[in-house]
């Protein structure tokens, strides 16, 4: 194990290439529920649950049902059956956009479920932002650029999803400080709401372009 | 029916009325062929996706429509996916995951919800078109704007102008500002459209 790669996958994904300010991913909630500090912990702490345990299971599904290797499961399945194939007719990568949004989107609702059986209070604070990390596009972008982009391994596919979640919910609590405070600023008319917030974002972002040169 | 289609292009515009795809917009935008080229892919999957949608509202049951929904829109990525792959290579390797993620794009599964499992077949279709063109405009005008003032090059797909430090379209006097196609230079783009539309409809 290279501890070394799995601290710098962590530094990449939390400053150097933050989700929301430098790749673009997860904008939506950025800006919908940034409102609020107490809202912007909830969302950040279901966001990181999600993406960690997500990252996980769809490099699992990749590895072993997607891509045309020795290991692929249902290569080991036909071939127990004796039927004739070999794992080139497993090469099932292209249904990797639906494969993930399908396993994400059951997983979500697992999640959920088991919340609200289990800690009725914290489904109360997670519960309603858990619907809406489903269509986050952060969490599909971290299943896709683990396996299709970065080729990652297992480990440092879970350590990628994990940071870029504290990415995340650093991006939201910046913003949401800033935003708290905007409501009582006198800002011009025109600019309330939407456009000031894109304004504050874009200088979060340059204070996050001084990380570029970062390296380990 | 002309009311609908036209209804996507500025009065609810999707990116700037509605603030929906975000990030495809910003991702995306520092070229303006780029701009374009989601655009399209984006057009073909809501119009797809929304005739779809529309057909089988009446027997999808509404307790698993979500997942469903997002199902057909998968399908419909990843017809574009392949095709662009094939036939715009270099386009495709530019916009990256970006494609795949067509998918929890908000606009589809928005226009979805709000529109074609409500509507008929044909307004969902016009509908899907109105949104998908709306939302191309704003990604061409972006991109546009970035690429000019960012990289002084217009490149639609075809070279303009091939070698930014020999001819410029600004002139040669003309610095790129290159802030304008990194991350921030999205952000604050897309802040001072959606302060003009602000700045036009409160007036």
């Amino acid at each position: 194990m290279n501890f070394g790669a799995l601290i710098s996958i962590s530094i990449s994904a939390i400053l150097i290439n933050n989700f929301v300010l430098s790749r673009f991913l997860g904008l939506c909630p950025f800006m919908g529920v940034s409102k609020k500090t107490e809202t912007a912990v909830g969302m950040g702490f279901a966001v990181i649950f999600v993406m960690t345990m997500s990252s996980a299971i769809t490099w699992l599904i990749w590895t072993y049902f997607l891509q045309p290797t020795q290991s692929n499961l249902l290569y080991i399945i036909f071939k127990a059956f004796g039927s004739n194939v070999t794992p080139s007719s497993f090469d099932l990568a292209y249904l990797e956009t639906i494969a993930f949004i399908i396993v994400i989107a059951s997983f979500v609702q697992f999640v959920e479920m088991v919340i609200q059986k289990i800690s009725p209070s914290l489904y109360e604070g997670l519960g309603i932002f858990l619907p809406l990390i489903t269509t986050n596009c952060a969490v599909l972008g971290v299943a896709e650029l683990n396996t299709m982009t970065m080729n990652l391994n297992f480990l440092e596919s879970i350590v990628h999803g994990f940071s870029a979640g504290i990415g995340f919910m650093i991006a939201l609590l910046l913003m949401s400080g800033i935003r708290e405070r905007l409501e009582l600023s006198d800002i011009p008319r025109p600019m309330k709401g939407l456009p000031i917030a894109f304004f504050t974002a874009a200088l979060i972002s340059i204070a996050f372009l001084g990380f570029t040169g970062l390296k380990f | 029916m002309l009311k609908i289609f036209t209804n996507g292009l500025l009065k609810e515009n999707p990116v700037l009325v509605l603030a929906l795809g975000l990030c495809p917009a910003l991702a995306v935008t520092s070229t303006a062929y780029n701009g374009i080229g989601m655009g399209i892919a984006v057009i073909f999957v809501l119009t797809m996706s929304n005739i779809i949608i529309s057909l089988i509202k009446k027997t999808v049951p509404s307790k698993i429509r979500i997942p469903i929904f997002i199902t057909v829109i998968a399908s419909f990525v990843t017809i574009t996916k392949l095709v662009m792959a094939g036939y715009t290579p270099e386009l495709s390797k530019q916009l990256g995951i970006f494609i795949p993620l067509i998918v929890v794009n908000c606009i589809i599964l928005g226009r979805a919800e709000a529109f074609a499992s409500k509507k008929s077949v044909l307004a969902s279709m016009l509908d899907g078109l109105g949104m998908g063109i709306g939302f191309t405009i704003v990604l061409f005008l972006l991109g546009g704007i970035r690429e000019i003032l960012g990289s002084g090059t217009l490149t639609l797909g075809f070279p303009i102008i091939v070698d930014p430090k020999t001819v410029n379209i600004m002139g040669s006097s003309f610095t790129p500002a290159l802030l304008l196609i990194l991350p921030p230079g999205g952000f604050l783009t897309l802040g001072i459209f959606l302060w003009l539309k602000q700045l036009i409809t409160k007036n």
